[in-house]
């Protein structure tokens, strides 16, 4: 808006107001040192420092909501529990959760379940990134193949990944192929999804300076179409997690045999199978923590720098 | 034997010296959009040939494509018609957005370009340092792009146009969307690099620019050259030289004198639209 008034003024009426730098300056032209403290001098006008707020500070004010939060949740849930509401071996306690988590620490056998999930979550996510990257790319690149699977591959994010648990146990067994089928079917699409929606969204200028400057062809792919696509591709895999996390708790509950490990899935079905509902509220709690903890602790920092980095994280 | 290896060496030499003496030569082109039927003509026969180390201006209201024009000498789009030639190999070119890449720093902004030069990453950082000094940004190497002001950020955007070494720069109205006192340092800063290149030229630096604006004053205080297109089609309306020794000022009586006659006549072309 500025600037089409500025250069509107400065056409219409030639004798108009671009003196104002030149006033103080003598018509023989600038010299070039008082150029350079001309320069130095706007520079300084116009840079603005942005001072970062103490990270305590801002973890602490950050922090302090959702833990009231939680406080009165757990507060309203004792309530429930001390008036009775619902018979004790149907509504525990928060302290009867606790207590049942306890005793699967004290076994020793808690932190196994919580790994056996955690790394299968892992791996399947890593392969999915390999899969739904490349797969995301081409779409994104390749027109035919854009018209051909595009829609299809939209359409899958919203076929819930558990529809594709008996499938797999028909063609898989109930084996480990199984969870990771239902696994990888789950977040290859969010996160070529997310791949393509980050290519789609980069500004057409920059695909043009970057031919400018030379960067065609591969080159082209590295350095301008994959860094300026990163917002996006990260969202995809922030989302390809939590569809990874979702179709691995689908596919333990009900893949279950003896000879594979046990993870949170399988420990919240033994808990359903033995009536007893603090433990499947434990193994609920384990979930939803576990979830939460890695968005918070990977997906989340990562997140922050790419956008702060491009000044795309304005702080109000 | 030394005799003729000298007589074979010298039209060598002399090729990229004198037989062709321009940094660009727009030959006859033309340029519409659209199916054909519906053709939409944006450029009708325009021939400008821009001498090694010249500074010319291309000046224009609205619809005249002179913008269209850039892109084809920067080899972004292809000509209908006529041909196109920039023996110097590919231009550089500036736009009105700085078009920095803001995932990476100020200093690898332009560290790329000389990547993709070829320039060896040894050399790179030194290179890098050097080009934002030469457009007074020591210092800012590290600078993200969004920590940078807009007159800023368009001299980081000048040094990565200058790290392709390309012998002619193209800019598309680069500085239409600062502000004046910052346009007009930027006016004076262009001028000096010019100028250093023209004196330098024993290094081959000789640079040519063909520069895009719709400001009449911006055009005549810079160019040595304008040259006014008429709108829908874009055609050479006419050309002035500007004889006025640089570094001019924006506010020169000069300057303002033929911006005052060069208006008349934009104006003229303008009103042509109106009456039918």
């Amino acid at each position: 808006m500025a600037s089409t008034e500025t250069e509107a003024q400065s056409t219409a009426a030639p004798a108009g107001d671009d003196t104002a730098a030149g006033t103080t300056v003598t018509k023989a032209g600038v010299a070039s040192g008082d150029l350079a403290g001309l320069e130095a001098g706007l520079d300084a006008l116009e840079s603005t420092v942005v001072a970062r707020q103490p990270w305590l500070r801002t973890t602490a004010s950050k922090a302090l909501p959702p833990v009231v939060a939680l406080a009165i949740v757990l507060g309203l849930w004792q309530l429930a529990y001390h008036f009775e509401l619902k018979p004790h071996y149907l509504l525990p306690s928060p302290v009867d959760v606790g207590r049942s988590l306890q005793q699967k620490w004290l076994e020793g056998t808690l932190l196994n379940f919580v790994w056996t999930s955690v790394s299968r979550g892992a791996l399947g996510f890593l392969a999915s990134v390999a899969i739904g990257t490349v797969l995301g790319l081409i779409v994104a690149q390749v027109k035919a193949v854009r018209a051909a699977i595009g829609p299809i591959l939209s359409g899958l994010q919203s076929l819930p990944s558990v529809a594709w648990v008996p499938a797999a146990i028909i063609w898989f067994g109930l084996s480990d192929a199984t969870i990771y089928a239902v696994v990888l079917l789950g977040a290859v699409p969010s996160i070529a999804n997310g791949l393509v929606a980050g290519v789609d969204q980069i500004s057409p200028l920059y695909l043009r300076a970057g031919r400018t400057i030379g960067a065609t062809g591969p080159a082209g792919v590295r350095h301008v179409l994959l860094p300026a696509a990163l917002p996006g591709y990260i969202a995809g895999l922030k989302q390809g997690w939590a569809f990874s996390w979702r179709s691995l708790m689908a596919a333990e509950l009900i893949v279950n045999a003896p000879d594979l490990g046990t993870g949170l899935g399988q420990l919240l079905e033994q808990g359903r199978e033995l009536q007893d509902m603090s433990w499947v509220l434990a193994a609920i709690l384990l979930i939803l923590i576990v979830g939460i903890g890695i968005e918070l602790l990977i997906f989340a920092p990562i997140e922050r720098r790419v956008l702060r980095s491009r000044g795309l994280l304005v702080k109000s | 034997m030394t005799t003729t290896t000298l007589t074979k060496q010298q039209p060598a030499t002399a090729d990229t010296a004198t037989t062709v003496p321009y940094a660009a030569r727009i030959d006859h082109v033309s340029k519409s959009f659209g199916r054909p039927g519906a053709q939409q003509h944006v450029l009708d026969d325009i021939s400008i040939d821009v001498a090694p180390g010249e500074f010319v201006c291309l000046l224009g209201a609205s619809g005249c494509g002179k913008s269209t024009l850039l892109n084809l000498v920067a080899g972004l789009d292809a000509p209908s018609a006529g041909a196109i030639e920039t023996p110097g190999g590919r231009p550089a070119l500036m736009f009105q957005e700085h078009a920095l890449f803001p995932w990476l720093t100020a200093g690898r902004n332009i560290e790329l370009a000389l990547r993709l030069r070829g320039v060896p990453r040894a050399e790179r950082r030194d290179e890098a340092e050097r080009l934002l000094e030469l457009v007074r940004l020591k210092g800012a190497y590290g600078k993200r792009v969004h920590e940078l002001s807009g007159g800023m950020r368009q001299r980081v955007a000048m040094a990565r146009a200058l790290a392709q070494d390309s012998q002619l720069l193209l800019m598309d109205e680069p500085f239409a969307a600062l502000d004046a006192i910052t346009r007009d340092v930027l006016h004076d800063e262009l001028t000096r690099i010019w100028t250093a290149s023209k004196s330098d030229s024993a290094a081959g630096t000789n640079l040519s620019v063909l520069f895009v604006t719709h400001n009449v004053r911006e055009a005549v205080r810079l160019a040595e050259r304008v040259v006014l297109l008429s709108s829908r089609p874009g055609r050479i309306a006419r050309e002035w030289q500007v004889d006025i020794p640089q570094p001019r000022r924006i506010e020169d009586a000069a300057v303002a004198d033929l911006s005052i006659e060069i208006t008349e006549q934009l104006r003229g072309e303008i009103r042509r639209h109106g009456q039918h």
